[in-house]
């Protein structure tokens, strides 16, 4: 190596290349890292902490819609892409799923009508982003708008509340002592990580986001594997939505899933996922959401009020960036 | 572009190439005429035209930063955030006058700005991204510094007064942003500012290898857009005459979708600085007409539609865009 380096001094290049070295894999792992640091803090000095109950129910159950929402998200990520409308997409599923609820549906038609309707939202993006190559920004933002003003509509802007124990099992059932939110944010997380190691999906993926000429030249049709991309982001979407309906038994347009567009980007960036595609960790975005509710959490229990919480989490995110870019 | 666009000899390029450029003033034009025709002199005079263009002002001030930004190929989600500090900042402070407490909106979004500009420019980070952690902190900040309540501004001042002052039936608040869009206009066509905004945007690597100051020029962009963010939380501090904790909360799409309205392409390297204040105004009608409809009781539009609406014309636009862009390529 050393040899090859002609007319250079090999001294400062070593350095220089481990210093890289650290902040690339600071990148990669600094998620984890904060999370182990924040869960070893919290173990020490939050009291009732290390409880089933805290864990589960508090941490876990808090992060499960971010979560989902957040893999969604990664997979629109890693073709180059984004997802603005994943909240008004979570409220729309909510009505819908609360419609047919109060309409004497049974708690299985009901969500899959939801989901139905959700993918629908994902097929309006999945269209105008593959077939019209409008930038999936503004074709997302469309759907941000208009849909959280469909969801109101759909109840004129009341809230609509239903009583359906079978269905409230989404979100306050448990399967093996565990909350069925966190139940539903591994199986997605297991599903999705099952897809892109292992089937020919997941190798398109990452191709087309990282070269879409080059994918298209060697066979792949990017536009169904954005169209699925951004059918499975709504889907996941809408899934949320009806967890986050099912805790409170009651959907309110105004409120389900506002600001959540934010988050689960902000999840998948500080898991060392670039915007510009090609790349897709789903064990990173599951750690990188997880990570940011607890962060958020752990701040408040100590009394720092939630709005010195957010100026972190903003840090937080530009440190992450920081040592991504460092780490290149 | 209008230079290849002028090369075209068939007259339907030159239709298609003028409703693309002015197919947002067209809209306005069309909305403005159906409105008068339909709900008469109240619509189109008076009381209705000031209330509409007052409130426009500060909408107009975010996107007029938001089309410089978008033209380098970036974008600013902070705008809202910093346009609730700014608010504020300016509601503290405005016990001491008009003029102080403006400056010290105007530089407190500067200076929120200037750390975008910095870690997009200096450090190369994703705009999008730099910016959506921005606005988390910023409103935290603002949050902060107003003890998470309603900030009220001082009674009586020349502060609140501002934001009812008026000019031959326009608002000053609105006159203040067509000044600054002209200047926005001169900038972008006139001055090695706007030819590097444009280049820039146009493609990166090559303003560089040109020698064009590609850093500066980004940095400069973002400073502008909390400059003027900041000023548009004062004006609506003046106009409500207090900044609440949900200030300025989706500033940041409404400025993006006037933009793409107006005719600006997110890819960045064209744009227009009148297309943006046509598409502000443009959005912000449809809210206007609703309550109209209202009024005349013939039918009931709930105000839920608005977002639709908003939405159905940003699809259309964006459609119209994509043909026309697809015919100019093809031919």
């Amino acid at each position: 190596m050393t040899d090859l380096t002609v007319g250079r001094s090999p001294e400062p290049a070593a350095p220089a290349r481990a210093r890289r070295e650290w902040y690339g894999i600071a990148g990669r792992y600094g998620a984890g890292l904060l999370l182990l640091v924040l869960f070893a803090y919290n173990a020490a000095f939050t009291p009732n902490f290390l409880t089933p109950t805290a864990l589960l129910d508090v941490q876990l159950r808090q992060a499960a819609p971010v979560t989902i929402v957040a893999l969604g998200m990664a997979l629109v990520i890693a073709l180059a892409g984004i997802d603005l409308s994943v909240g008004s997409v979570m409220a729309v599923a909510g009505q819908v799923g609360a419609l047919s609820l109060v309409a004497g549906l049974d708690p299985v038609p009901a969500i899959v009508l939801a989901l139905l309707a959700s993918a629908a939202c994902g097929a309006f993006n999945g269209v105008l982003v593959a077939r019209y190559g409008v930038q999936p920004i503004i074709a997302t933002l469309i759907l941000f708008i208009a849909g959280r003003g469909i969801a109101q509509l759909l109840s004129d802007g009341a809230l609509i509340s239903f009583r359906s124990p079978d269905f409230q099992f989404l979100g306050l059932g448990r399967i093996a002592g565990i909350p069925m939110p966190v139940v539903l944010m591994v199986l997605v997380a297991a599903a999705l990580w099952f897809v892109v190691r292992h089937t020919g999906y997941g190798r398109t993926l990452p191709a087309t986001g990282g070269n879409e000429p080059a994918a298209r030249l060697a066979g792949v049709r990017t536009g169904r594997v954005k169209l699925v991309a951004y059918v499975t982001c709504g889907v996941l979407a809408g899934l949320a939505g009806l967890a986050a309906i099912a805790i409170t038994s009651a959907s309110d347009a105004n409120n389900v899933g506002l600001g959540v567009e934010l988050q689960a980007i902000a999840a998948v960036a500080i898991s060392g996922t670039p915007l510009s595609g090609g790349r897709i960790t789903v064990g990173g975005t599951f750690v990188g959401a997880v990570t940011l509710v607890l962060l958020r959490n752990t701040l408040v229990a100590h009394g720092i009020p939630t709005e010195i919480a957010q100026i972190v989490t903003g840090l937080v995110i530009v440190l992450a960036l920081f040592l991504q870019r460092r780490g290149r | 572009m209008s230079a290849t666009l002028g090369l075209l000899p068939a007259r339907p390029g030159r239709f298609a190439a003028a409703v693309k450029r002015q197919g947002a003033l067209i809209a306005l034009a069309v909305l403005v005429i159906f409105g008068t025709l339909r709900y008469g002199e109240r619509f189109a005079t008076g009381y209705n035209v000031q209330s509409v263009l007052a409130d426009d002002a500060k909408y107009a001030l975010v996107a007029l930063g938001m089309s410089f930004v978008i033209m380098t190929g970036g974008i600013d989600l902070s705008v809202g955030s910093v346009a609730a500090l700014g608010g504020v900042v300016a509601a503290s402070l405005s016990g001491a006058g008009l003029l102080p407490a403006m400056a010290a909106a105007v530089a407190v979004g500067a200076a929120a700005g200037l750390v975008n500009g910095v870690l997009i420019a200096r450090y190369r980070l994703a705009p999008f991204l730099v910016t959506l952690a921005t606005m988390l902190s910023v409103r935290g900040l603002a949050l902060h510094l107003s003890g998470a309540a309603s900030v009220l501004a001082a009674p009586h001042g020349t502060f609140t007064a501002f934001g009812t002052w008026s000019l031959l039936g326009v608002p000053v608040p609105f006159w203040i942003a067509l000044a600054l869009f002209g200047a926005g206009a001169l900038a972008l066509h006139r001055t090695g500012f706007g030819r590097n905004v444009l280049a820039t945007g146009g493609n990166e690597d090559a303003a560089r290898l040109m020698g064009l100051p590609v850093d500066r020029t980004k940095a400069a962009v973002y400073v502008l857009s909390g400059a003027l963010s900041g000023a548009a939380g004062a004006f609506l501090g003046a106009q409500t005459s207090s900044v609440d904790t949900a200030a300025g909360q989706g500033w940041e799409l409404s400025a993006i979708a006037a933009v793409v309205v107006g005719g600006t392409l997110l890819t960045g390297g064209v744009g227009t600085v009148f297309g943006t204040l046509v598409g502000v105004v443009l959005l912000q009608l449809i809210f206007n007409m609703i309550v109209f409809e209202n009024s005349r009781g013939e039918l009931t539009i709930s105000s839920y539609w608005e977002s639709v609406i908003r939405g159905a014309f940003l699809l259309g636009v964006v459609l119209l865009q994509v043909r026309l862009t697809r015919r100019r390529r093809a031919g």
